[in-house]
């Protein structure tokens, strides 16, 4: 009788199952991909998702990527009172932070998934399920892809928490301890793992939509070597790095966009030269209330017209931005610098908690670049794509690694970059320059990538994210602003992972 | 000439006639009632031996076997019943004599049960034992209650108690459709209650019995003629209290004081008292009618059971049918013991939109219901821009058209049952063979409606879905029991040993979700046409009881459970349990004791399991697909993802320790009875949600067997018949229990710094927790800032910084009070005078703390005056905070809400014998009052409310109920 005490679940399987033939790698290739793009693989309302211990539309990747590097700078602030997230723009979280536990649980969980496609896509794995010929060809771009996620995750971690636990396709599921990297050992890792996967990734433009080809390794490499002093030290900079693989991406056939509002548009997968990798929404097939869903609601309220924005049901009225935002910009109605892209009357912010106190942002949106609003349930799931890398970034990147000591480059192209960027934003060259500062170039990243995900590291490259040095409004959790500690450039390791993992130590400060 | 009469008088032991007891010849449906002088008659008999039979009620059996050769008298002389102390109680597996039994064990017979409107069996016990705590959902028909038995003693998996129908073990599963599954159970079929709360008494039940267990016997047939019960309830439901929110005067006040021009143009100019428009006065009936006797020697018991009921919130409404049939013959001369039990029920509910009631809490009350708009006509908070009005998706909906514009309703089917065949062996006196094989299945299917006009659906075009779910448990059990007397050395032993298979299989179907007009809403296509969760448990157990000159018991029990949930190496878990009984009063120096007459010592330890709330196959490496809702698009094409599961290979049992102290007492010939107990119930490897670190699994916090909780706690109660006469009875009931709660570890590795689980989820904002589980505090205890008050207001925004660094984070949160109560009682009375009947019932929690999230939520101006382009109503509480935004973390929302609330207030009047020539039939006429008052200084909806977290709770209403209860 005890065997009657063998049961397994009606509608799931075993790995061997799982992997049994091609169409079953790539859907488990959806999973390592899409563990960035949606929450669990339940749905959005399902109990719980991947991640615990926070809300599941909130433990998305890209919402809570976006609020600790966005929510914490001039660029955006919250009205909401959910767990933590107040913390970020008055700048005192700490280790017991829910969202800060959730972004570093997500990452690991995507690398989890990457290590554990790694290990059911050997060759010997391969062999063993006669999987051969073209098959076989295509599941190692498969293998190349995940480890390049599980580098993009990687670099997240190393970015704002320092030195993460680590874990490979070596390492076991189960009881096991995973041993904290060193920052710089990380580094040296991604960079490790970038450049071994760099010929076996599919060239530029050449895979599907949504799948990463050499583009994306080059962009996260050139963008590590940017920050590389952060990462490893003042004096340690690899700008000629920063330089040489930002070329190889525009040497490739990736080109801007020649209207700028239609890379956060509800069609941002279609007609889009400049993307090199997104992290694909779908209101139908991919429904998450993080993502751009969230994006997009939370920048809106009932208010501003939803329709307009593509959300004909939704509008949560919860984020909008500091006065220091459309103040980059000398004419932020939108009518010079069409980049501007901002709503409401009032651009002080005399209560943190109150929505119209601060301009609204309006450059994601889930309408069509032919206004047409996209499929969706309830008509609040976005199918706007979010952008982790597109060439106006590369762009950027060339010209401050030029201007931090690059010998590999020059001003001259640099200035031909950085004046391609503002003919488009202008829609002539009235707005174009004839020479840049460093300054020149935190600022004009603010009026090109705001709300993109970079501000934190950027304001951290350049010694303005907790310095008094430069304040915004709430900075510090005083109207006019104020410094906070400089430990802070570093998020904590949360501290229920101190509690799972004696492995690990925490970052000075916390 | 060989027929013959009998007849005579029957008293009582004062000599006082006794009318209405039963009088007949054994083995024959030849029976009669005594008169009103206490005569009886039986005529016809034919002559021979004949053994004649007398009950009644609270007195003992009489038999007596005469010799009939002509008319003869026979009078008796009946003996009460000594209260409890032959009174057999059913334990797990077996019966056993209330003074012989060694385990904590507390029972409520049907006379004593709570009355009134009582649609779920739960219910009947509420406030009657000590160490049992019943606490009801909330006031919709049929809604179930939380039931904990000395505490809980698991944080993430069940703290449910095992429930135990007629020997058949129930699965806690939920019933698709089914408010609560135990409302498919007519109480009016329920003749005892049995909680076993020690080891001693559980742990025959092994890994499911760590949270107690609830033994139910259903009404069986008895022998003799058959006698016939009606009975007919009406009763009235009205809420009592409901929420201090502000009128519409005092919103225009203050919407015109504080507001600017535009929040002042969008006050409405009527006034409408939106509690008024969902709650309304409900009315319900519940008819009953059994007929129970014996048909050729078999005794049978059927029932039928109708009841309707509607709720205090408008459209919410439960109807049930139940049907109950029992069969008790015996074969074999006796030596074959059938007992079979046949239950059904047919429910159909419709469920309110429950969200009204927050709404009608929070919806600004100068608007009026109706206006003419496309959203049925029910006002809506709108925006219009570029002359497209949109609803505003921020504001509450309205309140009346979230529930007159729902359709929830279900149909549910469940039958459950059970054959026992009890087998006394021919050649070997005092071994049975008990074979016992049980079914439980049901069938809940249900549809939602939404029109797609609607409002609470009007983005999503309405709702039309489905659904469906059929539940299959089956139960299969035997066991050798093995009982003798060896007088020569003054010593009995009872032996059991026994087998049982238990096979859980629920079959969920799955569905696309629909819009109103049957579209399929997309995204939502089932990938798999339905579900089949199964769990089987196998079970060996053993139990051995010797008992030394009725004076000392030793008993153990011994259970072996094998649970398909775990892998096959941590499959099976033991658990044993010894005890010891003295019974002190049966010593030499206490026999002749006239005050004394029981006085018992119990000792028990015992060791207990726990898997309800695992799930079923967590061990197990599986790959599962996703929805189509969560698929990935490569290219022009989405794929369904297949991912690997989260899974913990080593989860295993959790186990509970307990160890138990008890006295039973009596005194005055037992006019005084109880008992007292100590208990300390330690629970290890507990099924705790721990973080585990990230990158060692599929996920970052996953069930598994780490942590310590520890309960301990006081009980005792008290019964005394403070008046036994002939005229007038009065007996008094009350207990109390002491129950501390604390966990002692919860992580794999001691941390010091380790905050704890956040539990406790309330409304505002996305993920907001209210409670903590820490290491060294109660399950539950509140986390919160410690508010700064100045001039006795508080200052918003302004807490103290516990952990002096100068910032207000997540660190300086502290743990202040917990939900569970310190202090439980119970108290009961009934006193009879003549004809007449009253009885009552109190209880009262002390040290139980409430979280007002209703106040947090809406008690700020910024909810008022939101600044998003609508008013929403606040509860009066904005007039004493002043607060502007949410602070939904401060203490200052929790309040001390301990509470007196009398249950149960009833009358009672026998009529006597009414109907027919020979005035044959009894009726009696009851008047109850349920929920008659709640003393307390929570100044919330209710104080009782289990998670501790007072938000959109459905009133229990007070309850008016006339009741007649025929028998004949």
């Amino acid at each position: 009788c005890s065997n009657d005490l063998n049961l397994t679940p009606t509608n799931a399987t075993t790995a061997d199952a799982a992997y049994a033939n091609a169409q079953g790698y790539k859907q488990v290739l959806a999973k390592v991909y899409g563990s960035y793009a949606v929450t669990g693989n339940e749905g959005p309302d399902a109990a719980s998702g991947d991640v615990k211990g926070i809300d599941q539309g909130t433990s998305d990747f890209m919402r809570m990527f976006w609020s600790v590097q966005e929510l914490s700078t001039e660029e955006a602030a919250i009205v909401w009172n959910d767990p933590g997230v107040q913390d970020f723009h008055v700048m005192n979280w700490s280790s017991g932070n829910v969202m800060l536990l959730g972004l570093y649980s997500r990452s690991l969980y995507q690398i989890t998934v990457c290590n554990e496609f790694l290990r059911e896509s050997t060759d010997e794995k391969l062999a063993s399920r006669k999987i051969t010929g073209t098959d076989a060809d295509e599941i190692r771009y498969y293998r190349a892809e995940a480890r390049f996620l599980r580098a993009f995750q990687y670099w997240v971690l190393m970015d704002l928490f320092g030195s993460p636990s680590f874990v490979t396709e070596n390492d076991p599921i189960g009881k096991f301890t995973p041993p904290q990297i060193k920052r710089a050992e990380l580094f040296g890792y991604i960079e490790s793992e970038l450049k071994a996967i760099e010929p076996l990734l599919k060239a530029p433009k050449q895979n599907e939509y949504g799948r990463v080809d050499q583009a994306g390794a080059w962009a996260l490499l050139a963008r590590m070597y940017l920050n590389s002093e952060v990462y490893l030290g003042a004096g340690k900079g690899k700008f000629n790095d920063a330089v040489t693989y930002a070329q190889k991406v525009i040497a490739s056939s990736y080109s801007l966009n020649p209207a700028y509002k239609n890379l956060f548009l509800g069609d941002n997968d279609k007609n889009n030269p400049e993307t090199i990798l997104a992290i694909a929404y779908d209101g139908v097939n991919s429904q998450n209330w993080g993502g751009t869903t969230y994006l997009i609601n939370a920048a809106v309220s009932g208010a501003m017209n939803p329709p307009e924005f593509g959300i004909p049901s939704g509008g949560w009225s919860g984020i909008r931005s500091t006065k220091n935002l459309p103040l980059l910009f000398p004419d932020y109605s939108g009518n010079t610098d069409k980049r501007a892209i901002f709503f409401g009357s009032n651009i002080e912010m005399n209560d943190l908690l109150v929505y119209t106190d601060g301009l609204a942002v309006g450059k994601f949106s889930n309408i069509t670049s032919t206004n047409q609003t996209p499929p969706s349930p309830n008509g609040q799931y976005a199918s706007t794509d979010f952008p982790l890398f597109r060439l106006a970034e590369i762009y950027l990147t060339y010209a401050e690694a030029v201007k931090r000591g690059a010998t590999n480059g020059s001003e001259a192209t640099a200035l031909q970059y950085l004046n391609q960027l503002r003919s488009r934003a202008f829609g002539n060259a009235s707005g174009n320059i004839s020479s840049y500062t460093l300054d020149y170039i935190l600022d004009e990243r603010g009026r090109e990538l705001y709300w993109e995900g970079f501000r934190r590291s950027d304001l951290v490259r350049f010694n303005k994210f907790t310095s008094d040095a430069y304040v915004w409004p709430w900075k510090g959790g005083v109207k006019d602003g104020k410094g906070v500690e400089a430990y802070r450039v570093l998020y904590p390791i949360p501290s229920s992972v101190l509690v799972s993992n004696p492995a690990m130590e925490q970052n000075t400060g916390y | 000439q060989n027929k013959s009469s009998i007849s005579g008088k029957l008293i009582d032991e004062s000599g006082q006639p006794l009318p209405g007891a039963y009088i007949g010849i054994m083995g024959s449906s030849t029976g009669t009632n005594s008169d009103a002088n206490g005569n009886y008659k039986l005529t016809g008999i034919a002559n021979g031996s004949v053994t004649l039979q007398v009950k009644f009620i609270g007195y003992k059996d009489l038999q007596r076997t005469i010799n009939l050769i002509g008319d003869f008298v026979a009078n008796f002389v009946m003996q009460p019943e000594s209260t409890a102390l032959t009174e057999v109680v059913v334990i797990g597996y077996g019966s056993q004599q209330k003074k012989d039994h060694t385990g904590s064990i507390s029972t409520v017979n049907a006379k004593d049960f709570q009355k009134g409107s009582i649609t779920t069996p739960e219910q009947l016990i509420s406030g009657k034992m000590a160490g049992v705590n019943v606490v009801s959902n909330g006031g919709s028909p049929g809604s179930g209650s939380v039931i904990r038995i000395r505490g809980g003693a698991s944080l993430s998996a069940s703290n449910d108690p095992l429930i135990v129908i007629d020997g058949v073990p129930l699965s806690n599963d939920v019933i698709a459709g089914a408010a609560n599954p135990l409302n498919l159970i007519n109480p009016n079929d329920i003749a005892t209650f049995t909680v076993l709360k020690d080891a001693a008494a559980t742990a025959i039940y092994g890994s499911r019995a760590s949270n107690g267990v609830v033994l139910i016997t259903t009404k069986k047939g008895e022998e003799g003629k058959p006698k016939i019960n009606f009975s007919s309830q009406l009763s009235v439901y009205e809420v009592g209290k409901k929420l201090d929110v502000l009128t519409a005067e005092e919103f225009r006040t203050y919407v015109n004081t504080n507001g600017n021009d535009a929040q002042k143009a969008m006050l409405g100019s009527t006034s409408t008292n939106w509690q008024n428009e969902v709650y309304q006065t409900a009315i319900g009936a519940d008819n009953n009618l059994s007929i129970a006797g014996s048909w050729k020697q078999m005794p049978y018991r059927l029932s039928g059971g109708y009841l309707s009921q509607k709720g205090v919130l408008v459209t919410d409404k439960l109807n049930r049918s139940t049907v109950a049939l029992n069969l008790s013959p015996s074969f074999l001369d006796k030596h074959l013991k059938v007992d079979l039990n046949l239950k059904g029920a047919f429910s159909n509910t419709r469920f309110a939109n429950q969200s009204a009631i927050g709404a009608a809490a929070a919806f600004d009350p100068t608007q009026s219901v109706n206006v003419t708009n496309q959203y049925g006509n029910y006002f809506e908070w709108t925006t219009t821009a570029n002359g497209v009005t949109t609803l505003n998706p921020n504001a509450s909906r309205n309140p009346v058209g979230l529930l007159q514009m729902k359709a929830d309703e279900s149909k549910v089917q469940r039958s459950y049952g059970n054959i026992q065949l009890d087998y006394q062996m021919p050649f070997v006196a005092g071994l049975r063979a008990n074979l016992n094989l049980g079914y439980d299945v049901s069938k809940g299917e249900g549809t939602v409606f939404v029109p797609a006009e609607a409002a609470q659906s009007y983005a999503v075009g309405g709702v039309n879905n489905e659904y469906k779910q059929k539940v299959n448990n089956k139960v299969g059990e035997f066991y050798l029991n093995y009982a003798k007397d060896f007088k020569s050395i003054k010593s009995t032993i009872n032996a059991t040993a026994g087998y049982g298979y238990y096979d859980f299989l629920t079959t969920k179907y799955l569905y696309a979700s629909h819009k109103a007009n049957g579209d399929v809403v997309s995204g939502s296509e089932p990938s798999f046409p339905f579900d089949k969760p199964q769990a089987r448990l196998i079970s060996y157990y053993g139990r051995f009881i010797y008992s030394y000159d009725s004076k000392y018991t030793l008993a153990g029990s011994l259970r072996n459970d094998g649970s398909s949930k775990y892998a096959p190496e941590n499959r099976w878990g033991l658990f044993p349990s010894l005890a010891f009984t003295w019974r002190i009063n049966q010593e030499n120096f206490l026999k002749s004791s006239k005050s004394i007459s029981d006085l018992k010592l119990r000792l028990s330890y015992g060791s207990t399991g726990q898997q309800d709330g695992i799930p079923y196959y967590s061990y197990l490496p599986v790959y599962s697909y996703s929805v189509a809702a969560a698929s990935y698009q490569f290219g022009n094409t989405f794929y369904q993802m297949s991912s690997p599961a989260a899974y913990d290979s080593s989860i295993k049992w959790e186990q509970t320790d307990t160890y138990n102290a008890g006295i039973d007492y009596g005194f005055a010939d037992n006019r005084i009875t109880g008992a007292v107990d100590v208990y300390y119930k330690k629970t290890k490897d507990l099924l705790n949600n721990i973080p585990i670190a990230p990158g060692s699994n599929f996920t970052n916090e996953i069930i598994t067997n780490v942590g310590n909780v520890e309960n301990k706690g006081v009980e005792f109660s008290i019964n005394a018949a403070a008046i036994r006469n002939k005229t007038t009875n009065w007996d008094l009931g009350f207990n109390i229990t002491y129950n501390d709660n604390k966990i002692t570890n919860l992580t794999a590795i001691d941390n010091p710094d380790y905050a704890g689980a956040p539990t406790g989820a309330i409304t505002g904002g996305t993920g907001n927790k209210i409670q903590i589980n820490s290491v060294n505090y109660p399950t539950n205890s509140f986390y919160v800032y410690k508010q700064i008050y100045q001039d006795g207001k508080p200052v918003e925004g302004l807490y103290e910084d516990l952990s002096g660094d100068g910032v207000i984070n997540e660190k300086d949160l502290y743990r202040y009070k917990s939900s569970n109560p310190k202090v439980i009682m119970g108290f009961n009375t009934q006193f009879t005078h003549k004809k007449w009947s009253v009885s009552a019932v109190l209880r009262a929690n002390i040290g139980n703390y409430m979280y007002n999230n209703l106040a947090a939520g809406l008690g700020v101006k910024n909810n008022i005056l939101n600044p998003v382009g609508y008013l929403g109503n606040s509860t009066t509480e904005i007039y004493r905070s002043n607060f502007i935004n949410n602070q939904y973390q401060s203490d200052y929302y929790l309040q001390n809400a301990s509470f007196l609330r009398m249950d149960n207030l009833g009358l009672t009047y026998n009529v006597g014998h009414v109907l027919g020539a020979d005035k044959t039939a009894n009726l009696r006429i009851n008047a109850n009052c349920q929920n008659v008052f709640v003393v307390t200084k929570y100044n919330g909806q209710d104080p009782e409310i289990y998670t501790g977290i007072d938000n959109n709770f459905y009133p229990r209403p007070k309850t008016f109920v006339l009741g007649v209860n025929l028998d004949f």
